[in-house]
């Protein structure tokens, strides 16, 4: 017990390192506030912007988030079955999210809109992959938690790393929320 | 070919002099300790005590060595620095400029990240835990994990000795857009990117990890206001790591990304912005300044009140200039680039602000002077190099402030008197403070005092040549002379300053062989300056509390705190601490770290020269110990009341 309880200082450091990961986001949002309308030239946010599609992936993205939490609700009710389902459906959802960047940015490669062309466009890819190589981090992470939880059963380690899974998934939901205003509706609409 | 060696080639190997002679030393010294390890038999012992330990006692020590051996390599550049400086007037000299540049920025990288951090993350982990009457740290094996990054950067940044024989050029912040690849082809720019980017999220690791430590282990009783100094100005110190160093890696990445995949963030064409990395790399580099300085004045704390005899005056307002330095040190990063023009205004107001640490800074100082005031002041070699930081420190503090005058600044910018203000603080501030600590505590990491009159000639020394060779300097920038040249006109008239200044050196130089020989006598001896009591400088704090060196696990028995000071108030009301043991879990050693390490190591290596494949199999690598670990829950062992029973009697 005494233990169990030793671990719940685990959650502070994860906060900090949150923190630490949200100031990387900080810098990549300001460089490409800087750096957005030094187009070069080239292609601007207004063209890359596609409404429909942008508002599928943050869809996708919320419901993720939302299905994560209902998988911590499962775990704290001992539901395993549940939990592992949710769960996966979580990942499943990350990876489709990532399917529709990948198609995004391979669209853009293809027309010869390459990171290399502009300032402004080595701003847009680098965010949106760093924020993309995120979700990745966590699919991938969300793998390895059901293999622990199909191994081990909800052992309170198990659900402590659904915990920290939750605050991982809902912060990346809340960087997505920022580029999905600052970076798509602010430059595409005004 | 390229697939498999992507830019490495034979070329690459070492034909030039100094390449060629740091090839054959680090070779030969690689060589000898391989050959004395295994002759002795010790390949064991070094493995399991040691490398793979994650007692925090064992990691500072550590810490000090590589941070030791760093500075004799930092202290070589300088001297190639210093002299190729005396022989530049009128075109002489014995480097070519690409070299001088090579090493002048190799020697601020060194200098700050793997000596001053290397030393102060020493300290910490040895003291902290012991201060606030702790086991361990809160994550051992972050612990461990960010020590081997740090090594295995400092390794890295060693390596272009044998691979390439370039380093970077461009100045310890490398900005751009001569950090480009535009204007910086070679490896040398990456070998400083990776070596910065390894051991940079090393540290940021280890500010995380002293941050929950502080927070959450302390003993009890030990209230926030109850913490010793060097603890909380330890906590701001990491707490400025953790919202700084971020900032570092990103702003590298950002700079790898435009050399790597030809982006344009800090390049001159296709609307790249330079003067946003001279933003980002300073919004972390000044406070970075701090972050070294800060640590030392919690040393300085400790030493002061130690050796007055008193408690420290003013303790609540020392609290509060500690944070508050912290807190203003982040929004002053513009007054490194006032000529950049950022237009009057803002200038103004980043010079104002910078002044504004001169008031905490200054609170400090007459807490310090209140609480000699009265005291029975013992002058012992820590006490030493506190006066003689105060003393340094102050002219430091005051050249600061003039600097931080824009209009004067335009004129001192990118002078030698810029160069004489920083080590005025970073030598007189950090490294004296550095000096303090390791003669305040040597006697707790060995249970030997250390030889008095060897180390009172070390500080003369350090002193007197420190002023002896930067004093020269002011006087130097004051008549014009910019900094990082390596060349100049005779009629200038400067030659004269730089021999001075080169002589200061070898005072300096002569200074830490005095050092080195305090630790040699002082160990050869050490019957005879042995310290059985655990507490020779009638010390106030937790620390002194344990044997000398203190046991694995610190305290047998954690001990309740009623008071700041702690171990002064017990040995004031006689009480011993009770001897019922009980049992506690202590964590298991792992080779996770260095595993992780190499892999990180080799990682930096293969994207320096381009070979991908290798680059992907390590962080595949990386990737697979971590869920590896994972699966690896037993990391804690349980130490039985009986056991430590037997090992408290041995003492
Ligand atoms: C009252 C305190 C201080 C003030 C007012 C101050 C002010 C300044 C200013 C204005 C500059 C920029 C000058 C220029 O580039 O033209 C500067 C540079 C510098 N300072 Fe300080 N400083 C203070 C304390 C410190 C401390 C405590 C440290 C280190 C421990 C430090 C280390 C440095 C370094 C390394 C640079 C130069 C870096 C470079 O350009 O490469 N300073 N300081
Ligand atoms: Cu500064």
């Amino acid at each position: 017990m005494h233990k169990e309880e030793s671990k719940e200082k685990v959650f502070l450091g994860f906060w900090i390192y949150m923190m630490t990961d949200l100031l990387m986001f900080a810098v990549l949002f300001a460089t490409y506030a800087v750096l957005k309308n030094s187009t070069y030239g080239g292609i601007t946010i207004r063209e890359i912007f596609d409404p429909p599609f942008v508002l599928v992936e943050t869809l996708i993205l919320l419901t993720s988030s939302f299905v994560c939490g209902l998988a911590l609700l499962f775990a704290k009710a001992m539901d395993q079955k549940k939990t592992i389902y949710f769960l996966a459906a979580t990942a499943l959802l990350g990876v489709a999210f990532l399917g529709m960047e990948i198609y995004e940015f391979s669209h853009l490669l293809s027309e010869g809109n390459s990171y290399t062309q502009s300032a402004f466009l080595s701003a847009f890819f680098t965010l949106l992959s760093f924020h993309g190589f995120h979700i990745l981090v966590g699919t991938v992470w969300i793998t390895i938690l059901l293999v622990h939880i199909a191994m081990r059963g909800l052992l309170p380690s198990n659900i402590r790393k659904i915990r920290l899974l939750g605050i991982f998934w809902h912060f990346l939901d809340v960087v997505w929320i920022f580029i999905f205003t600052i970076v798509y509706l602010l430059g595409g609409i005004l | 070919m390229e697939f498999l060696f992507g830019r490495l080639t034979l070329g690459a190997l070492p034909h030039e002099w100094f390449t060629i002679g740091g090839t054959v030393f680090m070779t030969l010294a690689m060589i000898g300790v391989v050959a004395f390890l295994t002759r002795m038999k010790l390949w064991k012992w070094l493995w399991h005590d040691w490398l793979t330990s994650i007692d925090p006692k064992k990691i500072g020590i550590m810490y000090f060595i590589v941070a030791a051996l760093m500075l004799v390599r930092g202290g070589l550049d300088a001297g190639m620095i210093w002299l190729q400086q005396v022989m530049g007037a009128s075109s002489g000299g014995y480097l070519s400029a690409q070299h001088f540049q090579e090493i002048f920025t190799a020697h601020g990288v060194i200098m700050v990240f793997f000596v001053t951090m290397g030393f102060l993350f020493g300290f910490m982990n040895y003291i902290i835990p012991l201060q606030i009457g702790a086991r361990d740290l809160a994550s051992p094996f972050l612990n461990t994990l960010g020590f081997w990054l740090y090594v295995a950067g400092a390794i890295l940044i060693n390596m272009f000795f044998v691979f390439g024989g370039e380093f970077a050029a461009a100045g310890w912040l490398s900005i751009a857009p001569l950090s480009g690849l535009e204007y910086s082809p070679g490896v040398g720019m990456d070998y400083w990117i990776w070596s910065l980017q390894i051991s940079g999220i090393g540290t940021t690791l280890g500010g995380i990890n002293f941050i929950m430590t502080i927070l959450k282990m302390r003993a009890p009783g030990m209230t926030l206001m109850r913490m010793p100094i060097f603890t909380w100005a330890s906590l701001c110190s990491m707490v400025m790591v953790v919202i700084v160093f971020p900032l570092l890696t990103a702003t590298v990445a950002l700079l790898n990304l435009d050399r790597l995949l030809g982006m344009h963030f800090f390049t001159t064409t296709a609307g790249g912005n330079a003067m946003m990395y001279t933003n980002l790399i300073w919004m972390w580099g000044h406070p970075e300044v701090y972050i070294l300085m800060i640590p030392a004045l919690g040393v300085y704390s400790e030493v002061v009140a130690t050796f007055s005899g008193k408690r420290l005056a003013g303790y609540t307002s020392t609290v509060i200039a500690l944070n508050a330095i912290a807190i203003i040190s982040l929004f002053v990063w513009l007054h490194h680039f006032f000529t950049m023009g950022s237009g009057a205004n803002v200038n103004a107001v980043f010079g104002i602000s910078t002044m504004i640490i001169a008031i905490p800074t200054a609170v400090q100082l007459f807490n310090w002077v209140f609480t000699m005031r009265k005291g029975r002041i013992r002058f012992d070699t820590p006490m030493l190099w506190f006066l003689g930081f105060v003393f340094t420190f102050s002219v430091g503090g005051m050249t600061g402030v003039l600097l931080a005058v824009p209009p004067a600044d335009f004129q001192l910018h990118n002078s030698l008197f810029l160069v004489a203000h920083f080590h005025t603080m970073v030598i007189g501030g950090a490294l004296f403070g550095i000096f303090a600590g390791f003669s305040y505590w040597f006697p707790k990491f060995t249970g030997i005092k250390l030889n008095e009159r060897l180390g009172k000639y070390a500080f003369w020394f350090w002193i007197i040549g420190f002023w002896v060779s930067f004093g020269p300097l002011y006087i130097l920038g004051l008549m014009g002379a910019p900094r990082r040249l390596e060349r100049y006109d005779s009629v200038t008239g400067w030659q004269p300053l730089f021999v001075v200044s080169l002589i200061g050196f070898g005072i300096i130089c002569i200074g830490t062989a005095f050092l080195v020989a305090q630790i040699i006598v002082s160990i050869k001896n050490r019957k005879k300056y042995a310290d059985l009591t655990g507490d020779p400088w009638d010390g106030r704090t937790l620390e002194w509390s344990t044997s000398s060196p203190p046991p694995f696990y610190n305290f047998a028995v954690i001990p309740e705190v009623k008071n700041r000071d702690a171990f002064w108030e017990m040995k004031k009301e006689g009480k011993r601490i009770k001897s019922k043991y009980e049992d506690f879990e202590m964590p298991k050693g792992t080779a996770t770290g260095i595993y992780i390490a190499i892999f990180a190591f080799f990682f930096g290596f293969a994207m320096i020269w381009h070979i991908f494949w290798l680059a992907i199999a390590c962080a595949l690598g990386i990737v697979a110990f971590i869920i590896f670990r994972t699966f690896y829950e037993n990391t804690e062992y349980e130490m039985k009341a009986a056991e430590v029973e037997k090992v408290e009697r041995m003492r």
